[in-house]
């Protein structure tokens, strides 16, 4: 059978351009060890991030002298063991970019294919909202959201989503008056085809690998937020591990115990680092597909 | 009525600016193709041949506007058609076959997504019987390993396996006119002479009628029965082929022969339409628009 042979190059010709990326591997890399923290979190951080031992307090991570075997990270002024901690934060963290990034690349690229498409009014009320929007400071935007929508999980979603629609609604938009403008659009007009599949149909393949691009960058962007909304205590509550909260608490101990809040520092530089990564590589890779 | 396919009466497009009416794009054009037949409209580069096409279709620039005329496909006035009702014929019962393939093909979507789509939309398909609908397409166009072909994208393929693969497309549903708007231009030579004879080969057994847009009246000679000249937007001969290549009407015509590459003559034996044919076509398109403007 030739033809599944030939499907098959195919995409091992994709795959080799993105394994030939180093930008791709590496932040490909941090994010699949970081879904496996997520996902495994129980399994491989066996002890409890919430328990609580007073006897155990600000222990140094596991090179240290005085460190207590099992705790490899050490514990926090509570006495709670800083690695589980991590590896449970990193639900909170990914969570929050796979779910906010999803719904932010979602609602920007529809409102951008509707604009950049149709064209007319809705093209001048949703481009006008954009500027509205894009002339708040989109940090105090967003405190000023979660303290509208009340602190949780699904506040600092709902406030990253509506701060961060622009980013998409705006590329896609010019990037469909573009499109539009090709002959395929005109091919798929004369075979009868309606407004709405050609734009979803025909336009939409073509410009989804900037969306994919967008998308990564703006999981980096999610992860930052949510720590830093965490971090002034706007995002869930103390008692979930989050890394914002675990920087803001280290913080107060920063003299004593430099692990507390460095490693979820580390956490999120790294974590950020991967998704500009791939971000990065993927635009670099994935455009001569779109581009031809 | 009865063995008419298409009948353009009378077509006045104007380009607009504005509320301004400009230049006549289309000067009070009229032509009829009839059941199964191969019509020519042969015109220089600029004669306003695909915005023939264009109108029929009802895809043209958002700044040309049709003033006067009428467009009849298979009963149907397309002028002024509803989008709606527009959508049910196009495809259905008439196809273009465009000029460009590489371009008229979607970069971004496989081969098969894009021939089978008309059969799904117009026939109800579902998406194996396209599918295998699609395969004895390509094989009727000379396509082999057409399963392959099929699920390749259109960069992948050579310039006359794209225009295949449209001619293809442009059959599926049994269309009783077809457009092509100059088939063979963006072609190499070699290959536009196999495209060409496919072309003729699909509309023998497919009966159906065939505008064919081209600027080389060589091609229409060997091609069609009946043609169309036209020239600054305005039909300047008409009729069967054999009454008008062997005793052309209009000077005009006369040139557009003598400017045709034939295998047997020298290259340089070319001579470009003359000036004086040219200012009297001219002349007469100017006061086509001067009408026009008196009327409006
Ligand atoms: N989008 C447009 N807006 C305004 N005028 C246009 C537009 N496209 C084409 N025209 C004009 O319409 C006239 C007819 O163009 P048309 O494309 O029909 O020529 P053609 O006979 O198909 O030529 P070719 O052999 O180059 O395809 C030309 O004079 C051209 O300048
Ligand atoms: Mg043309």
């Amino acid at each position: 059978m030739a033809e599944p042979a030939q499907q098959h190059r195919l995409s091992a010709g994709l795959a080799r351009r993105l394994m030939g990326d180093w930008r791709v591997v590496v932040g490909g890399s941090i994010f699949a060890v970081l879904a496996i923290l997520a996902i495994g979190a129980s399994l491989i951080a066996a002890i409890d991030p919430l328990e609580q031992d007073l006897l155990l307090e600000l222990l140094p991570p596991a090179w240290v002298d005085g460190a207590e075997p099992g705790m490899l990270l050490g514990t926090d002024s509570l006495g709670r063991d800083v690695f589980s901690r991590l590896v449970h934060g990193s639900r909170i963290a990914l969570a929050v970019a796979v779910v906010a990034g999803v719904l932010t690349a979602t609602l920007g690229t529809v409102l951008g294919l509707v604009a950049g498409y149709f064209g007319g009014l809705a093209d001048s009320v949703i481009s006008r909202l954009v500027d509205i929007w894009t002339s708040f400071p989109p940090v105090l935007l967003a405190i000023i959201l979660v303290a509208l929508l009340g602190t949780g999980l699904h506040s600092v979603i709902i406030a990253i989503v509506v701060i961060d629609w622009t980013r998409f609604c705006r590329v896609v938009r010019a990037e469909v008056m573009q499109q539009r403008r090709m002959d395929y659009v005109d091919s798929a007009v004369t075979i009868g085809l309606g407004r709405i599949a050609i734009l979803f149909r025909e336009i939409l393949p073509n410009i989804l690998p900037l969306v994919i691009v967008l998308l990564t960058l703006e999981m980096g962007i999610a992860v930052i937020v949510e720590a830093i909304l965490s971090f002034v205590g706007l995002s869930l509550s103390s008692d979930t591990p989050t890394w914002g909260g675990m920087i803001a608490e280290g913080r107060q101990v920063i003299h004593q115990a430099w692990w507390v809040m460095s490693f979820p520092l580390l956490m999120v530089v790294v974590t950020v680092l991967g998704f500009n990564l791939l971000g990065d590589g993927l635009r670099a890779t994935l455009d001569p597909t779109l581009r031809r | 009525m009865s063995n008419t396919v298409l009948t353009i009466a009378n077509l006045h497009a104007e380009l607009r600016a504005g509320r301004k009416t400009g230049p006549g794009i289309l000067r009070n054009v009229s032509l009829t193709v009839h059941q199964g037949e191969m019509h020519g409209l042969v015109g220089e580069s600029g004669a306003g041949k695909s915005m023939i096409a264009r109108a029929i279709l009802g895809i043209l620039p958002r700044s040309i506007l049709i003033s006067d005329g009428s467009i009849d496909c298979l009963g149907r006035q397309m002028v002024g058609l509803a989008d709606s009702d527009r959508r049910k014929i196009l495809g259905r019962d008439i196809s273009l076959i465009p000029q460009d393939p590489l371009t008229a093909l979607n970069p971004a979507r496989r081969i098969g997504a894009q021939m089978t789509d008309v059969m799904r939309l117009h026939l109800g398909w579902s998406r194996a019987r396209a599918h295998d609908a699609a395969l004895a397409l390509l094989n009727e166009v000379h396509i082999r390993d057409a399963e392959a072909v099929l699920r390749r994208y259109p960069h992948e393929l050579s310039g006359g396996m794209r225009q295949r693969v449209l001619i293809a497309t442009a059959f599926a549903c049994e269309p009783k006119l077809i457009i092509a708007d100059e088939p063979t231009t963006a072609l190499d030579v070699t290959v536009q002479k196999q495209i060409l004879r496919l072309l003729r080969e699909m509309q023998n057994r497919h009966g159906t009628a065939i505008l064919l847009v081209t600027h080389d009246l060589g091609v229409v000679a060997k091609m069609c029965r009946s043609l169309s000249v036209i020239h600054s937007g305005m039909i300047v001969e008409q009729g069967e082929v054999s009454d008008i290549v062997t005793r052309p009407e209009h000077a005009f015509t006369r040139a557009l022969f003598a400017a045709t590459p034939r295998y047997d003559r020298p290259a340089d034996a070319l001579s470009p339409v003359p000036g004086e044919v040219v200012r009297e076509l001219e002349e007469k398109a100017a006061t086509f628009d001067r009408a026009r403007a008196g009327l409006s």
